[in-house]
């Protein structure tokens, strides 16, 4: 396992609040190799927000881990000190945010802004200037050159995001977080982004971890799938397993919804009635059980993340009956 | 109506768990039970003069000692009490209820409307504040309503202000297009959809303004523009016992401690209140 | 009788010209959706119908009354018969009144207090799916397929013969979407409501729209029925839109068409064919500016369409 990136190792968090424990992840497990696109699927309140924060440990002060680690490189970054994580966010774990609007400082020149997170680096100011114009250029920004003195504002969308993707890749990261990066850009410009990540993953060799509740763009995109339910990973493997194969009714609902597989007109579109439980009262047993329409009685016992076959995992006991036949 | 009362319910539940706010509760509590039940608290007449008793220091009948004139100290801080909340609570309420209605005006209304009150506002601003007191005390002499009416006539730019901008941000909010959308007229937009979202910011704003006016209206009566004697008034307090430093200096600790006690309570109260009234407005976005 | 005429729409801000003409009809009955990229003037449509937005030229007929530039006076009482629904369902909803109070305003605004609020406000609630304990909620308090029923239950009210719909499932994830979507498409059948719905998610037009318009730098490029357009895009333009549609299958063959570069600023509309530039399909007529021209009732703005996907 020599070639693995980052390991989350039953990791269990709660935010404290007034209403009592919040358990917003409950025993996380999964891994991301080195070089390797790795998707996290799911809807509002599934936990990917708290994931990423506690990768990067820029939780929010009312945030408890309960349990597990978080293995960077074989090193446990949840033990790590405070100054050493520091010097990992941007070189070797860097992160693209949501909504590009926000993302930049908009009183100062993208070219000062991409000179200054090369602060830890000695090269002269010339040097760093014609590094980032060569990562605007690898982003596909024309002229980057001369656009480096130019404002955030003077920029489109579709571009400041592409921006972003350069400034989090100049210092060669070994991860790039991907939180929802398309989420705020048109159809036609979040393909251009995908096929700008898929390009520059091939360059720079970096592990990505994408995270999108969008279906089409992490069947495009990823080289395996995470889906996250209600704090929880329900399934996780190869992006066709997981795409042709799934073995929770939750990831095989999750499918059916998209519209996008349905061609013809459809009258009624599928959905998944009911609503995500509450994380700080939960019912207890399996956390899909009260909307899944082939719940047994042992959905009441919390099923097990199981391997089913090399690289595919499922938190489901309709797979355990099967097993055992 | 429930409804409204339930939420201030809550508010003052939220002051009441932070333990700045809730000191800030007791004091400004304190303060207020004071003002109101005035007649009934103090020992001693606050204006009944007793030369006999002159100059005293602190005693168990005289609690804060006596000034030049054998008057009880303590009787004329709590008295004083009450002046100073009954210029305070006017003059700050006053101000921002016209500036929260004159700003809101200006933040929806037309252009040429909203330049007309931003230049009335910058205007007003650009006095001196106790030049205009000794100005309007020259026309038409000092009293408690001179006093409540310059302090109230200064404070309502800042109220207005920040009422137009926090305007000028909703208007273009989905809610307030949904509204307009339905066809609301102009006052109902304004008062059933602005000002419940204004007035949490502005009344943050007025607490923390109340220890600034009384501190004015101390100030003005210190320089004789203020409430006229024998009326006692924390500021008057000060005058006196700044003269009298040498004999006395309990004059001072009691018209000066009350007015930082007034000052810290309402800072904090004011302080917690905007903590309590602001993560629910984020909640809200 | 066509419910909805807008012709020659024109909307500026300053310099800016949002809207270059952009005209459509929808029909009694009809849902009709608007489709482009950001900035092509979509949302400036809908409200310049809703008098919400300015439009210093062109007409909006609204069962053959002319609204455009009409005062608030006159307008209040087709508020009745027009609602609106906006792309933020926590957003757009009022934020310190309950549910009861958001969802019956329209009856307060237009004056019918003597009717039962309270009955209006279950009813409502019932109409779409939601328990009536929640009149007594406040939108913060609600997960954005919950605001966004409300927001439909405010919108049906009034029983409107028009719903201008702006990005009615944005925010919202792919199992509520669903349901959004159906109970659009059931009380449209059942109320006969007529619907102008914008979006850039092309797989919600094709399960919502009859028919569609794509619009590029505020004008109409392509317009016919949601069948027609999917199957046989003639535009560069909306194919480029209908290739950059991520499938749901890792194993898709795509035959994805690259948009060049970045739409251009509406300050420097480009001569000829604005899509000229960026079109992969361009050739040497393009420089002519395309005239709008309708063949058995679509519509067309281009110089070199495309047939069968590909260049003729």
């Amino acid at each position: 396992m020599t070639d693995t990136l980052l390991e989350i190792d039953r990791l269990s968090v709660d935010y404290e609040t007034a209403r009592g424990d919040l358990k917003a992840l409950r025993d996380i497990s999964f891994d991301i190799r080195k070089g390797e696109i790795v998707g996290i699927v799911g809807e509002s309140g599934c936990g990917k927000s708290t994931l990423i924060s506690s990768i990067l440990r820029l939780t929010a002060p009312n945030t408890r881990f309960r349990q597990g680690e978080v293995r960077f490189k074989g090193q446990d970054l949840l033990q790590l000190p405070e100054r050493k994580m520091r010097d990992l966010r941007g070189a070797d774990i860097s992160i693209v945010f949501q909504d590009p609007m926000q993302t930049h400082n908009p009183v100062l020149s993208i070219g000062q802004q991409m000179l200054d997170i090369q602060h830890r680096s000695k090269a002269s100011k010339a040097e760093k200037r014609a590094r980032a114009a060569q990562m605007l250029g690898a982003v596909g920004i024309p002229d980057p050159e001369a656009r480096l003195d130019q404002f955030p504002h003077e920029f489109s969308g579709g571009m400041r995001q592409r921006i972003a993707i350069a400034m989090a890749l100049m210092s060669e990261p070994d991860l790039l977080i991907a939180d929802e990066p398309t989420t705020a850009l048109d159809a036609t410009l979040e393909v251009q982004i995908i096929e700008r990540l898929q390009e520059l993953q091939q360059e720079f060799n970096c592990a990505i971890l994408f995270i999108s509740h969008h279906l089409g763009v992490i069947a495009e995109l990823c080289d395996r799938v995470v889906v996250m339910y209600a704090g929880a990973v329900v399934e996780s493997g190869e992006v066709r397993e997981i795409f042709h194969d799934p073995k929770h009714p939750y990831t095989r609902r999750l499918i059916d919804c998209d519209p996008g597989h349905i061609k013809e007109r459809a009258r009624v579109l599928p959905t998944i009635p009911g609503e995500v439980p509450d994380l700080a009262n939960l019912p207890g047993g399996c956390i899909f059980r009260d909307r899944c329409d082939l719940a047994t009685a042992r959905c009441v016992e919390v099923p097990p993340l199981a391997k089913l076959k090399e690289g595919h995992h499922a938190a489901c006991w309709l797979n355990h009956k099967e097993a055992a036949e | 109506m429930a409804k409204s009362r339930s939420e201030l319910g809550q508010i003052i539940t939220g002051v009441a768990r932070d333990p700045l706010g809730l000191m800030g509760l007791i004091i400004v509590g304190t303060i207020v039970f004071c003002a109101i039940f005035a007649y009934w608290i103090v020992p001693f007449d606050p204006v009944g003069m007793n030369i006999k008793s002159r100059l005293q220091g602190p005693s168990w009948t005289h609690l804060l000692g006596t000034d030049q004139l054998g008057r009880d100290t303590f009787s004329r801080v709590i008295a004083g009490g009450q002046v100073a909340l009954q210029v305070a609570l006017p003059a700050v309420f006053g101000a921002m209820a016209i500036g929260l209605t004159l700003g809101m005006i200006a933040g929806y209304g037309p252009k040429w409307l909203d330049n007309l009150l931003m230049l009335l506002f910058d205007t007003i601003r650009s006095f001196p504040t106790v030049m205009f007191a000794l100005a309007v005390v020259a026309l038409v002499g000092p009293s408690l309503q001179t006093v409540v009416f310059v302090v109230m006539a200064t404070s309502i730019p800042t109220y207005g202000r920040v009422a137009r901008t926090q305007t000028l941000t909703l208007r273009n909010s989905e809610f307030i297009l949904a509204e307009r959308s339905m066809g609301a007229s102009m006052t109902r937009i304004l008062g059933v959809h602005m000002l419940p979202n204004i007035v949490g910011v502005l009344a943050v704003l007025a607490a923390m303004d109340i220890p600034t006016v009384i501190a004015l209206e101390a100030g003005l009566s210190f320089l004789g523009l203020g409430v006229k004697p024998p009326t006692p008034s924390w500021g008057a307090l000060l005058k006196d016992g700044y003269s009298l430093i040498r004999q006395t200096p309990w004059l001072v600790v009691g018209g000066g401690l009350p007015i930082i006690l007034a000052t810290l309570g309402f800072t904090f109260l004011g302080e917690s209140l905007r903590d309590v009234v602001d993560p629910k407005l984020r909640k809200q976005r | 009788m066509t419910l909805l005429d807008v012709k020659n729409l024109k909307t500026s801000y300053g310099p800016v010209n949002v809207l270059a003409g952009v005209s459509f009809a929808v029909e009694p009955g009809e849902t009709y959706a608007l489709v482009g990229e950001s900035g092509s003037g979509k949302t400036t449509v809908i409200r310049a119908i809703a008098g919400l937005a300015p439009a210093q030229e062109g007409s909006v007929k609204f069962d053959g009354q002319e609204i455009r530039g009409a005062s608030e006076r006159t307008l209040r009482p087709l508020r009745k018969d027009i609602a609106m629904m906006f792309q933020d369902p926590v957003g757009s909803l009022s934020p310190r009144l309950t549910i009861r109070s958001l969802i019956t305003e329209p009856y307060r605004i237009q004056g019918m207090k003597d009717r039962d609020l309270d009955a209006e406000a279950k009813r409502l609630l019932e109409m779409v799916n939601l328990p009536a304990h929640f009149a007594d909620r406040y939108p913060y308090q609600l997960s954005g397929g919950q605001a966004r029923r409300v927001g439909v239950a405010r919108a049906l009210a009034l029983k409107p013969k028009l719903i201008l719909a702006d990005e009615p499932t944005a925010g919202l994830d792919v199992s509520v979407q669903g349901e959004l979507l159906n109970l659009l498409n059931d009380l449209r059948e059942r109320l006969g409501l007529a619907i102008v719905i914008i979006t850039h998610n092309l797989n919600v037009v094709r399960h919502v729209a009859d028919r569609m318009g794509i619009m590029y730098l505020g004008r109409l490029v392509e317009e016919g029925t949601t069948e027609a357009i999917f199957k046989d895009p003639r535009h560069p333009y909306t194919r480029c839109l209908l290739s950059a549609n991520p499938e749901p299958d890792p194993d898709a063959r795509l035959e994805r068409i690259a948009l060049k570069g970045e739409p251009p600023s509406l300050l420097k509309r480009p001569s000829g064919c604005e899509f000229r530039e960026r079109c992969p399909f361009a050739q040497e007529i393009c420089t002519q500016t395309p005239q709008w021209e309708v063949d058995n009732g679509h519509g067309l703005r281009c110089l070199a369409p495309l047939h069968q996907g590909r260049a003729a």
